[in-house]
């Protein structure tokens, strides 16, 4: 695989990542084990951002846009990616500072390259969830999304945490220099056992799930899938167990993109169903903060 | 004063401030500073103020360092007055009594203010500054916002300088402080730097690698930028918003220029251009053929080691991968005919009570092809056909005449069916591109796009242009357009969105005008004006809406109430509103039958909806002509036609009554006669005749059509007497009584009359109003020697009933060309 030597590998910019974060006391957590659609739906980030007790962490988190996917032909855009999220509550008061060291921990030189903090609000319905920040450029190239979480399922954020969202592929071709995702350097060669490029790992994975995302997925059983999560989730709040809700919020999210990449939800329906999502959302939330004491 | 004057330095320093919010805070800071400071009786002799991505500052000028001593003086209660009374003010005043002057028996209480230090006024006005600034959106953060009472900012507030000279005036916000430091360039020069006061703050600060003159980095960008282009052969297309976000994106400005593939321009220019500039926040250039040249400028906030190398090559490798995105939607987007396209539209809800965009769209053609098909809109004449330039009317052109009227190759002349045709295509594509992709992109793009795509399919230009062109005119100033078939096409989407949303009594209140029907009132004013469109507003909006409210009030009748509308429009060959009401009063009920409750909420709706689409256009026109200098009084004055107080519905008739009557009341004649004739209707009013000519005669506008909602508007035609009076009222002359001999002067304005009624009536007949001004004209020397020579109120009643008659004379002549009493002066 092409690439220089020197430059980080896809896997080593997560490592350097890690290592980076880990050392300015986040918890590195692994990756949430639901179909998700942003690194932000992570409970670690939802939930935890929630509520008066600090929280520090960074991870990983694989995120799906069914309706991204363009069957492996595009360079750019994927139906499956990665995230890298860090999360610091509240937030430090050197937070743009902590974040420009890991750029130049990922060998980006800021006298060499323009980094530009973009104005960027950022806003989620399906979360009843808004914050103020930047996109972060560099050479004209948004890498990362900075946001201060103002409130989270229509809950005040008390105190306020700092969010951080690098998108990796990105990061990694600017990086390395290449122009297709699929000719990334996952990893580093080692003795005799070849260095393997994103593609090998990712090609057919984007191949396969973009057909079955536009065509084959059956949507009598998603739309079946979105009612019983929306059932359960509603089960679960009354309850008392919000993490499970939150799950099923999470889950009932997926297949609503699942369907609207089938393109059977119109116009109308659209904004219908993210309301329900945003209900199911906000519920968990609520019961999360109840649970804790937190609510007022 | 003989104070020595001292200069203070603010720095708010922040993580960075959006570009598009610099400006205005930047003012808000002067005007809040010198706000606060003139509270305390400080003024400084000038403020200068500079903003950065990163700080806002302001430098006061000329302070002294103290304020004032101020004496005051407060008069207090009568000291015959009880203790209680005293006791108040003297809380009041904060003075005990033997401080209290007795003046007259009046207790006066003389306050002292000593001067303050202004350091203290500064300390104090600082932060109530920083607690009451107008930020657009405003946030919390850090270990503070554990309580949502924590101090907001648009972006974390990092610290403060103050200095009043040399001396750190002591500000505390929520845990911030002032001191002397503060941060240089965030790459160049990370490290704290110390400021010693005003004086060196811009100058260190540039050693630094800032530049906090905004104006400074405006001209830096600009004349770079230009440079730049030139070296390379280009020109820079000029973009001052441009300079302006970026230099509110950089401390240190360094344009840098860079190339792209020129295959990329095969994509419309105007894509192109928006990539650059609102994706990338890049500088547009021209090649010497005046074509996009395949080069940018983007503005680095660095002096890169490698001199921007890298850079350049990071930033032209974005570019390329978003120029690939449109150059692929274009591409997508063109193997879809247009007519595919417009089929997705049905899944576009336009509005929850008027369906989707297709149906719209379906409407949209229907008018536009009814604009053509009733000669409103046509081709202009062809040179052997003679006539005046513009639009034609249906006095010039006939309906169902001229089949085969030459068509010429260019467009020019196409028949009234081709014309028809082109318009109903075009309207039934013209919103087709709303779901592309690439207007799904760039939804700025709509109907450009749809343009650049009807072309590349092949589709005629009259089409293509018009979809390009249909939602003009967008504001005051935007160009109008003029080809028939994108006038007919623009016409009908606008006269649809305001006739519709009428008629679900969705009007724009005070400010709210959610759907934009004013700006679309403003664009129909301005196509029919500047196309000459003859078009009755009353039987536009009948067209445009009368279906749809037939369709919600009728559904099992509707067949019949449409045809019903059908038979009021051939019965209606007069050329005003209100002959427009009554055809439709006189035929529904014949032709539908239907209970009368049931024709009446119907009817009512129509004549509702139409009238108030009318009295809309007619309130827009004001808004359109106070523009023009001309004032609302002649619009009002104007469009009362034929005095019987019905309204005007033709708005091109309408403007060239104005135009006439303020060139007639600018004249000697004109004024006099004005006069004359706010004379006669005093008298008139006096003796209890009402404004419409007739004693205590009700009139079509008083009897409340389409006024309140109240009344039921049936009752208007199904009662003959009404509409008889109507008729004679119109007439204007309640039969005089056998006259006694008249004075000269009034034998004088009665034959003036005789000459001047049939005059004017034929001039307005001919729509010649300049005609009817001048017939007016000619009772301006009989008014006057009347009012001259002859007594109105003689002691014998005849004498005076006929005076009065005419007077009354006088006033209906006057209205039937136009309603003096509601001008002014």
């Amino acid at each position: 695989m092409a690439g220089q030597a020197e430059t980080l590998s896809f896997q080593g910019l997560i490592l350097t990542l890690h290592d980076y974060w880990s050392r300015q006391g986040c918890v590195i957590l692994q990756p949430y084990d639901m179909r998700v659609g942003a690194g932000t739906f992570h409970p670690a980030t939802t939930l935890r951002s929630l509520g008066p007790d600090p929280w520090n962490c960074a991870y990983v988190q694989p995120s799906r846009r069914p309706t991204d996917g363009r069957y492996g032909e595009n360079p750019n855009r994927l139906q499956h990616y990665y995230q890298y999220q860090v999360i610091m509550k509240p937030s430090p008061p050197d937070l743009q500072a902590l974040y420009l060291g890991s750029l130049a921990a990922i060998g980006i030189d800021p006298l060499l390259h323009d980094i530009r903090f973009v104005e960027d609000d950022w806003e989620s319905p399906t979360l009843g969830a808004w914050g103020l920040g930047w996109e972060v450029w560099c050479d004209g190239m948004e890498v990362t999304q900075f946001t201060y979480f103002q409130q989270m399922g229509g809950f005040d954020c008390k105190p306020v945490a700092g969010e951080l969202t690098y998108g990796l592929e990105r990061l990694a071709m600017y990086i390395q220099g290449v122009d297709s995702v699929y000719d990334l350097r996952f990893n580093d060669a080692v003795d005799d056992r070849p260095a393997v490029s994103y593609g090998e790992v990712f090609l057919a994975n984007e191949q396969q799930m973009s057909k079955w995302n536009f065509e084959v997925a059956d949507t009598d059983s998603l739309l079946k899938g979105f009612e019983a999560a929306e059932a359960e989730c509603q089960r679960s709040i009354a309850a008392g167990v919000p993490l499970a809700a939150y799950d099923q919020a999470i889950e009932a999210s997926h297949l609503f993109n699942l369907l609207q990449a089938r393109g059977v939800i119109s116009v109308q329906e659209r904004a219908n169903y993210i309301g329900r999502v945003r209900d199911l959302a906000k519920g968990s939330c609520a019961a999360w903060m109840q649970v804790n004491g937190w609510a007022e | 004063m003989g104070q020595t004057m001292t200069d203070f330095l603010l720095e708010l320093r922040c993580e960075e401030i959006p570009a598009r919010m610099q400006a205005k805070a930047s003012d808000d800071l002067a005007r809040l500073f010198t706000e606060q400071l003139a509270q305390a009786g400080l003024k400084p002799e000038r403020i200068t103020s500079y903003v950065t991505p990163r700080r806002l500052a302001l430098i006061a000028h000329g302070l002294p360092g103290e304020t004032q001593a101020v004496s005051e003086e407060f008069k207090g209660p009568r000291t015959s007055a009880p203790e209680q009374a005293l006791e108040g003010f003297l809380r009041k005043t904060g003075l005990a009594k033997d401080q209290l002057e007795d003046r007259d028996g009046v207790w006066f209480a003389v306050v002292e203010k000593p001067g303050r230090a202004t350091a203290d006024v500064l300390s104090e006005a600082i932060p109530a500054i920083i607690r009451a600034f107008p930020w657009p959106k405003s946030m919390r953060w850090g270990a503070a916002s554990e309580t949502t009472e924590s101090l907001r900012w648009v972006r974390p507030l990092q610290g403060i300088v103050a200095l009043l000279g040399e001396e750190l005036v002591a500000i505390e916000v929520e845990g911030v402080t002032s001191g002397y430091a503060t941060v240089g360039h965030r790459f160049h020069h990370p490290g704290i730097i110390t400021i010693g006061s005003a004086a060196d703050y811009v100058e260190k600060l540039r050693a630094c690698h800032v530049i906090v003159d905004q104006e400074e980095r405006k001209a830096i960008i600009e004349s770079r930028a230009k440079a730049l282009a030139g070296e390379a052969g280009y020109e820079l297309i000029e973009d001052a918003g441009l300079v302006a976000e970026n230099a509110g994106l950089t401390e240190w400005p360094v344009p840098l220029l860079g190339h792209f593939d020129p295959a990329f321009l095969e994509v419309p220019p105007e894509v192109i251009q928006l990539t650059l500039r609102i994706n990338q926040k890049y500088f547009v250039l021209r090649s010497a053929d005046g074509k996009l040249a395949p080069a940018f400028i983007c503005t680095a906030n660095i002096e890169a080691k490698d001199g921007g190398a890298a850079i350049v090559a990071g930033n032209g490798k974005v570019l390329a991968a978003r120029l690939s995105d449109a150059r692929f939607f274009w591409e997508q987007d063109k193997k879809t005919p247009l007519e595919e396209h417009a089929k997705k539209l049905s899944r576009i809800t336009f509005h929850e009570k008027l369906g989707t965009v297709a149906d719209k769209v379906e409407r949209v053609a229907k008018l536009a092809r009814w604009l053509v098909e009733e000669g409103i809109v046509s081709s202009p004449p062809l040179p052997f056909r003679g006539g005046a330039g513009g639009g034609a009317s249906r006095d010039t052109i006939a309906p169902g005449t001229n089949p085969h009227p030459n068509p010429s190759p260019e467009g020019e002349g196409l028949d009234r069916a081709q014309l028809a045709d082109l318009a109903e295509q075009a309207a039934k594509l013209c919103k087709a591109d709303l779901v592309t992709e690439m207007v799904g992109e760039f939804p700025e793009l709509q109907g450009l796009m749809g343009g650049y795509y009807a072309r590349a399919e092949g589709l005629p230009n009259e089409v293509a242009d018009a979809i390009r062109d249909h939602y003009k005119p967008v504001g005051q100033g935007d160009e109008v357009p003029t080809a028939p078939v994108t006038v007919a096409v623009s016409l009908a989407d606008k006269l649809d969105t305001i006739a519709q949303f009428f008629s679900i009594e969705e009007k724009p209140t005070g400010s709210k005008d959610p759907f934009a029907l004013r700006r679309a009132a403003l664009g129909s004013i301005a196509l029919i004006e500047r196309n000459g469109l003859r078009l009755d507003l009353i039987f536009a909006a009948l067209q445009a809406a009368g279906q749809s409210i037939v369709d919600r009030r009728f559904s099992p009748k509707s067949d019949a109430l449409s045809h019903a509308i059908k038979a009021v429009g051939k019965a209606l060959d007069a050329k005003t509103g209100p002959a427009v009401l009554d055809a439709l009063g006189q035929v529904v009920p014949q032709v539908l039958q239907p209970t009368k409750e049931e024709s009446a909420r119907g009817f009512q709706d129509l004549v509702f909806m139409v009238a108030s689409v009318r009295d809309f256009f007619l309130d827009r026109l004001e808004v359109a002509m106070k523009d023009q200098g001309v004032s609302a009084d002649l619009i009002r004055a104007a469009q009362i036609i034929d005095g019987d107080g019905g309204k005007e519905s033709d708005l091109v008739r309408l403007l060239a009554r104005v135009r006439a009557l303020q060139s007639f009341i600018e004249t000697a004649d004109g004024a006099n006669l004005l006069a004359g004739y706010k004379r006669a209707a005093n008298i008139l009013k006096k003796e209890g005749y009402d404004d419409s000519g007739a004693p205590a005669m009700a009139t079509a506008e008083s009897q409340g059509i389409a006024q309140t909602g109240e009344e039921d508007p049936l009752a208007l035609v199904e009662e003959p007497a009404i509409a008889e009076a109507v008729a004679e009222m119109a007439q204007g002359q309640p039969a005089a009584a056998s006259a006694p001999a008249p004075e000269p002067a009034e034998s004088a304005l009665s034959a003036a009359l005789d000459a001047a009624e049939p005059r004017a009536a034929a001039a307005i007949e001919a729509e010649d109003f300049e005609g009817a001004m001048a017939a007016l004209a000619s009772l301006r020397a009989p008014i006057d020697s009347f009012f001259e020579s002859v007594i109105v109120n003689d002691p014998e009643p005849a004498k005076r009933s006929a005076r009065l008659a005419l007077l009354q004379r006088v006033r209906v002549a006057v209205h039937k060309v136009a309603d003096f009493s509601r001008i002014g002066g």
